[in-house]
């Protein structure tokens, strides 16, 4: 038990992360929190989602798990699993279940990427039951109130396989995500790689130039995270083009034409 | 000496295989001499190109062959090709006339530039500026190519070469200021003004509008300055390096034009002075203002733009709830209806929509729209913000209503609605752009008894079918004794227990784990409509494709049927007989009854479309099949033969570069002979008789796409 409460421990968030609100969303969060409905957060890649969570699971002082999703995510991943340890079973629990147990908040990072199968065990727990079915132990789980479950996903993606069934997505509420304003997201830019306000709002413009392509070549534009990494390569004395390229346009294209583009986009800005 | 005899001898004997010289009494003889005397590399590849060109019409050929062996020494062959692929692309698009001209066009450009070996040609910049400037903010830009750089506000036109300077890298930067320059003009407002009026008014109008195109300029440069540093420091080096100076007097108009908010006003007001100074000297990368071809431009937009605008705000009004719509304490916040709030500082363009006070976030196409409407009038006018009333307009008037496919027969002919693909001319080893004209057409339904009556010819096959094909779906496939899993394998445990008793060491594979192999597979079916095809062979295609219908449903595979024929380029045609996101229905079967033979075989736009189409699916296999009775063919222009083999050749092969994986079927007996070469060697299939058709198809698919 004491070990469990250590492992507990490490997903406590004790220092304020930093996070600029875009509009009411961090109001909207904790209404849903205090009324125990489930969360969704939607948004392209790189726009402070899972910053957003941390910030979240900081102020309502709860622990928060993360499970980034992928197509080999089964259920037993998530609710847990029996192992055999010196001769006998023992039941290990599962992120998703330890998230209920102790009540914290279980984010589940681009969950479309999970398979269709194994979301269906966060059906009960994501609508008014709020219990987690555990076949194998044959037990019913119920959550606490403090429990949240919160999942992400990209709904820029093109194809039509990734996107979420509406038996899953209608338990949710939504909160929609995108790139801040302009000056918001310089203010941010600066706030994390400590670049001078006046880059910052460069970086800023050379983000919303390669926004502009999106659709023409490329599958999205250049998010705020790789603002932040180009801002920290120039302030660690990298020349703005060079940073440009290997922090952005090589991070969003492998597109000969595209990256030539997008190199002279930058090379005409700075 | 001798073996240079023997080059004339096999040099005129080419000659005259080539440009037909028993019929076109060309003179090959003196031409052959000429190349002759070329170093062999080089004759070769004049040689090349001239029988390249003669396949696409002799006279071209002949001309280009005449001029090219004392060109090529200050051309290059790099450039030299460059000319005769654009001559050829002339043809294609405007004639024989027109790409003679082109081919004369060389001389005149060999004779003026000898640097044009550091040219940058339109093919090199077009992909990596077209990108650049639709980075840019503000209105969505296209390339093209044209005679000189001018833009009608939503084109921008480049040259087929740019070649000022010595360095290449250079002549592209020249390339790169075009752009941005005229790009500058559509952002920062250019064309709120009307030229040809202000100019009208001085005794010479055209150097009155060079005049205010040089103030313009000026202008732009210093909000390029602001905007882009980068590149305005790049083009202030390029006009250093080209000796660009300003002309005397031009200094004055600096401050003025430099200020910050100076805009087309503030230039057209320096015009009187300007015009009493010396010719403003144009910069390498200005280019020319065109105001007729921006008018025309904007004539045609403005009713467009201002339909499309008020039709997507009345969709966006509906959408508001109805609570938000009627709270008169809101109203009173701010005016009833839409608003606009056009931001345009600091190099940042954006727009805020507001409803009766309430700020709206507008979807990406109205911001797009309202944006090109602010570049236009720098604001939005109220009248465009009033949402359309219901019926107002016509679909025609929005420009987004497809046109009939069969209407193009019935008035004149046209190529809207239709895809353009390019063809690949073998002859001259280089596509023909945007050859191929083609539609997608609907095969009409036939609602008669033929699916029936063949599920029941061959109900024994169909049971069969049905069984291989149930084996072969996704299955879930539990291992045992692994080293991880999802469950612990109680027979295993049970024996490692025993044995961990028994003193033995203990095994650590003891758990059940799940696989589940999935079939993930894409199919378009290309189903030959030729006319060849008429009579008992369309019988067995529509049988044989029931049968892989029945089979493939089963097996769950994501599948489309598309028929191909055409009749010249002009009339390309695919027929829809099942798309990938439709569901195997009667009126699926009553379209496979109604497959009828239509004119001649013409492949490559159909492996091009199809491809494309299988590219927008998400699937880890995407398979092409094609039903052929026989070799690629078309009627007149040109499709027979080597062409038309080759065409389809390089279509499977752009295909397969595309990941898809292109399957023939064909009951055509000589396929042998140019099948291997289309589809590699293991890629098809030649039936013997047309009686095997349907009992093989849905065998062939099973065998090919199972491990």
């Amino acid at each position: 038990m004491e070990a469990d409460a250590l492992a507990l421990e490490a997903h406590f968030i004790h220092q304020e992360p930093y996070y600029e609100p875009v509009g009411n969303e961090i109001a909207i969060f904790a209404t849903a929190w205090q009324h125990k409905l489930p969360v969704l957060l939607k948004g392209p890649t790189g726009c402070g989602k899972t910053r957003f969570m941390e910030y979240m699971a900081w102020k309502l002082q709860r622990p928060l798990i993360t499970v980034s999703c992928h197509d080999d995510l089964t259920a037993a991943d998530l609710v847990g699993r029996y192992l055999v340890k010196g001769g006998e079973t023992v039941w290990v629990d599962g992120p998703l279940t330890r998230a209920v147990r102790a009540g914290g908040i279980c984010y589940l990072d681009e969950v479309v990427e999970a398979r269709k199968d194994t979301l269906v065990v966060i059906h009960p727990l994501a609508d008014d039951r709020r219990t987690l079915p555990m076949e194998k132990l044959g037990q019913w789980l119920t959550a606490p109130d403090t429990f949240c479950l919160a999942v992400s996903y990209n709904p820029g993606y093109q194809s039509v396989l990734k996107d979420l069934k509406q038996s899953t997505r209608q338990r949710f509420v939504a909160l929609e995500f995108n790139y801040p304003e302009a000056e918001l997201e310089a203010r941010i830019v600066t706030a994390e790689s400590g670049i001078a306000p006046e880059m910052a709002a460069r970086l800023v413009k050379f983000a919303h130039m390669t926004r502009n392509l999106k659709g023409g070549g490329l599958e999205e534009g250049a998010s705020t995270r790789l603002l932040v990494h180009a801002g920290k390569l120039i302030v660690g004395g990298i020349d703005p083009v060079t940073a440009c390229r290997s922090a952005v346009a090589q991070a969003v294209t492998d597109d000969a034409d595209m990256l030539a583009a997008i190199q002279e986009l930058s090379s005409s800005l700075f | 000496m001798t073996e240079t005899v023997v080059g004339v001898d096999a040099i005129v004997k080419q000659l005259h295989v080539c440009l037909e010289a028993d019929l076109s009494h060309y003179r090959v003889d003196r031409l052959g001499a000429e190349l002759a005397a070329l170093t062999p590399e080089d004759s070769a590849f004049i040689l090349l190109w001239i029988k390249r060109m003669a396949t696409v019409h002799l006279e071209l050929g002949w001309q280009f062959g005449r001029r090219a062996p004392k060109l090529l020494a200050s051309m290059g062959q790099r450039q030299m090709a460059a000319w005769a692929e654009l001559a050829c692309d002339t043809y294609d698009r405007q004639g024989l006339r027109a790409a003679l001209q082109a081919v004369e066009k060389v001389e005149n450009f060999a004779s003026r530039q000898l640097e044009m070996t550091a040219g940058v040609l339109f093919a090199d910049m077009a992909g990596i500026l077209g990108n650049f400037v639709r980075g840019l903010s503000g209105r969505k830009l296209f390339l093209e190519q044209g005679e000189v750089i001018h833009t009608d506000s939503e084109r921008i036109f480049l040259p087929a070469v740019i070649a000022c300077l010595p360095d290449y890298s250079d002549n592209f930067q020249i390339a790169k200021a075009a752009v941005a320059l005229q790009w500058a003009q559509i952002r920062f407002g250019s064309y709120r003004l009307d030229w040809r009026g202000v100019c009208q008014s001085y005794p010479d109008p055209q150097r009155a509008l060079q005049q205010l195109h040089g103030l313009e300029s000026l202008r732009l440069s210093a909000r390029l300055a602001q905007e882009l540093p980068g590149l305005h420091r790049e083009m202030t080096r390029l006009r250093q390096v080209m000796g660009e100076s300003l002309a005397d007097g031009w200094h004055e108009f600096l401050p003025i034009l430099h200020a910050p908010g100076a805009d087309i006003a503030v230039s057209a007001t320096c015009l009187p002075r300007a015009y009493a100074l010396p010719d403003f000297r144009p910069w390498s990368f200005q280019g020319e203002i065109r105001p007729e071809a921006v008018a025309a431009a904007l004539a045609a937009r403005q009713e467009r733009e201002k339909a499309r605008l008020r039709v997507k705000l009345k969709a966006l009004q509906e959408d508001q709830p109805l609570s938000a719509q009627k709270k008169p304490a809101e109203k009173a916040l701010g005016p009833p209806g839409f608003s606009a709030q056009p931001r345009d500082e600091e190099g940042h363009l954006d727009v805020a929509l507001s409803l009766d006070g309430q700020p709206l976030a507008p979807p990406e196409g109205v911001k797009q729209l309202m944006l090109s409407v602010y570049l236009d009038f720098g604001e939005i006018p109220p009248e465009y913000l009033v949402p359309a009333g219901d019926g107002e307009y016509a679909p025609e008037q929005l420009g987004e209503v497809a046109q009939d496919p069969d209407a193009v027969w019935k008035g004149t002919y046209h190529e809207e609605g239709a895809l353009l693909y390019p063809e690949w001319d073998s002859g001259r080893q280089h596509y023909r752009k945007n050859w191929a004209v083609m539609r997608e057409r609907d095969v009409e339904p036939v609602f008669d008894d033929f699916p029936r009556a063949t599920l029941e010819k061959y109900a024994g096959l169909v049971k069969h079918l049905r069984r291989s094909f149930e084996a072969m779906r996704d299955e879930h496939r539990t291992e045992k004794r692994q080293g991880q899993g999802d469950e612990v394998d109680i027979d295993a445990l049970v024996e490692a227990l025993a044995d961990a008793r028994a003193g033995r060491e203990m095994s650590d594979r003891l758990f059940l784990h799940q696989y589940r192999t999935e079939r993930n597979i894409a199919v378009a079916i290309m189903v030959d409509m030729s006319g060849s095809t008429r009579g008992w062979i369309n019988e067995a295609e529509r049988e044989a494709l029931l049968l892989l219908c029945e089979a493939l449903t089963l097996l769950g595979d994501r599948y489309a049927i598309y028929g191909f024929s055409g009749v010249t380029r002009k009339r390309c045609e695919l027929y829809r007989i099942k798309r990938f996101d439709e569901p195997y229905s009667a009126e699926v079967k009553a379209r496979i009854s109604g497959i009828r033979a239509q004119e001649y075989t013409r492949m490559g736009f159909a492996i091009r479309h199809l491809t494309t189409l299988l590219k927008q699916l998400e699937a880890r296999t995407r398979v092409l099949v094609t039903l052929s009775d026989g070799r690629p063919d078309d009627y007149f222009d040109g499709y027979r033969g080597p062409y038309g083999i080759e065409d389809t050749r390089m279509a499977l092969l752009e295909a397969k570069q595309g990941g898809v994986h292109p399957f023939c079927i064909t009951i055509d007996r000589e396929a042998r002979d140019y099948l291997p070469h289309l589809y590699g060697t293991a890629s098809y299939v030649i039936l013997d008789g047309v009686d095997q058709l349907p009992a093989k198809v849905a065998d062939i698919y099973r065998r090919i796409t199972t491990r």
